[in-house]
């Protein structure tokens, strides 16, 4: 959460609570959307680093709040980031080892391990549909974070597909 | 109502003879879909899944084997009893649409329709609904060979949904849309299913699939797993955080 958290305090400086609504709203439900308490320590990890720093602002009848900014380090570190190309996702291969090694310990066949792991693809692909319908069309970037992760799903699936053709 | 189902096909072969040599397609399916249900068949490239809807459709002759349509034997039927069946209540879409081509989008969806004993105007009512819900209401006037292959997939879908059909068989009726188009597709599907719509669909799409009450894969011209999509265990599922991973 650190790179987008300097993302957003290069838009303005904010508070905790300022930057887990902004998260918010611009992910949707399409993002587990993080507690306070990772956001302040977070927060405080960075400032430590020099990527961040706090000021405090007096408030009427109330603690005064700290508010965040960027430092010029800060925005090295987030210009080095958007700078960089991305790692692509790594293939998920802890089903993959359960494919090839447990028939050799005669725990499960193949067919039982595809056939379940295809079901659990498809329930998630469902979940997924579920989430898209309730998610706000006006949401673009939850939407495509959806659409994202549904074509990943489906990868998934056809190389589930494969390592049931070529594994006897 | 007589509470058969939909299809029942009992111990259902196809051997295709290929230069001589016996090709056996489909090696001993049984299935059950009931009324009102959508079925998804999978299963990897040359596992039978189009041979075993053609034939539930009666558009291949099986090898042996039995297929029951609403409770009344179908196998046994000469190619004009299957023509006639299919106008009273199959709907099929194609993996490869077969439009007619020197007629409008328009008139290739209203004909099933009027061939069904629709009135004009139900079937033009019925047209204007279907090339809505999907995108393709503009395009109503052109010739098949004027759409782009995944216009033509849509409306290969609106021409076997004109009729209402009592039962529709899907052949990959996603396969050459985008990401977007598919979603037309997959809100037609799922609104005439909730009306009532019987639903036997081939897919590779993991989207379309997960809509089905019931996943049927197969390999080999076999059933090798045939079952419900479990519930997942996290719910209400507010956020999918398992899926959606987002780094840094
Ligand atoms: N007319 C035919 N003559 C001979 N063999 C055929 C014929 N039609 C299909 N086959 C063979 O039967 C098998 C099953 O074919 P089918 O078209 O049912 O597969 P499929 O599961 O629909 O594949 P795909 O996902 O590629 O559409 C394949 O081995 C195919 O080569
Ligand atoms: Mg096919």
């Amino acid at each position: 959460m650190r790179l987008p958290l300097l993302a957003l305090l290069a838009k303005e400086p904010a508070h905790g609570y300022e930057l887990k609504h902004a998260l918010e709203k611009t992910f949707g439900d399409a993002y587990p959307s993080p507690n306070i308490g990772q956001i302040y320590v977070t927060l405080g990890r960075l400032e430590k680093d020099g990527f961040v720093r706090a000021v405090d602002v007096e408030q009427v009848n109330r603690p005064n709040k700290k508010v965040y900014y960027l430092t010029a380090t800060g925005r090295e570190k987030l210009d080095d980031w958007v700078d960089e190309p991305t790692e692509g996702p790594r293939v998920r291969d802890e089903f993959f080892m359960k494919l090839v090694l447990a028939p050799l310990t005669g725990i499960a066949d193949r067919m039982t391990l595809v056939n379940r792991q295809r079901r659990h693809y498809l329930s998630l692909m469902r979940d997924l549909n579920e989430l898209a319908e309730r998610t706000d069309p006006e949401n673009r970037v939850a939407l495509l974070l959806i659409e994202g992760a549904m074509l990943h799903l489906q990868a998934d699936l056809d190389w589930l597909e494969r390592c049931q053709e070529e594994l006897p | 109502m007589t509470g058969a189902p939909a299809i029942k096909a009992i111990n259902l072969v196809k051997i295709y003879q290929s230069g001589g040599v016996p090709v056996p397609a489909v090696r001993g399916i049984d299935m059950r879909v009931e009324s009102g249900e959508f079925v998804a068949i999978m299963g990897p490239s040359g596992s039978g899944k189009s041979t075993l809807v053609h034939m539930l459709g009666g558009l291949d002759v099986r090898t042996s084997g039995e297929i029951w349509l609403d409770g009344t034997r179908a196998d046994t039927l000469s190619e004009s009893g299957w023509a006639l069946l299919r106008r009273q209540k199959v709907g099929f879409v194609f993996q490869f649409f077969n439009l007619v081509a020197n007629m409008t989008i328009a008139d290739n969806v209203e004909l099933p329709a009027l061939l069904g004993g629709a009135s004009p105007r139900q079937a033009r009512e019925r047209r204007e609904y279907l090339l809505g819900e999907l995108g393709l209401t503009e395009r109503a006037a052109a010739a098949p060979a004027q759409l782009s292959g995944g216009e033509q997939q849509r409306v290969a879908l609106a021409r076997a949904l004109a009729n209402q059909p009592r039962l529709l068989l899907a052949d990959e009726p996603t396969g050459n849309l985008d990401s977007r188009n598919t979603k037309d597709v997959l809100r037609l599907l799922s609104d005439v299913h909730k009306k009532g719509q019987t639903i036997v669909l081939v897919t590779h799409d993991a989207r379309v699939a997960s809509m089905a009450d019931r996943v049927v894969s197969l390999l080999d011209g076999e059933v090798v797993d045939d079952g419900a999509l479990p519930r997942t265990r996290r719910r209400p599922m507010g956020t999918v955080g398992d899926v959606v991973e987002l780094r840094g």
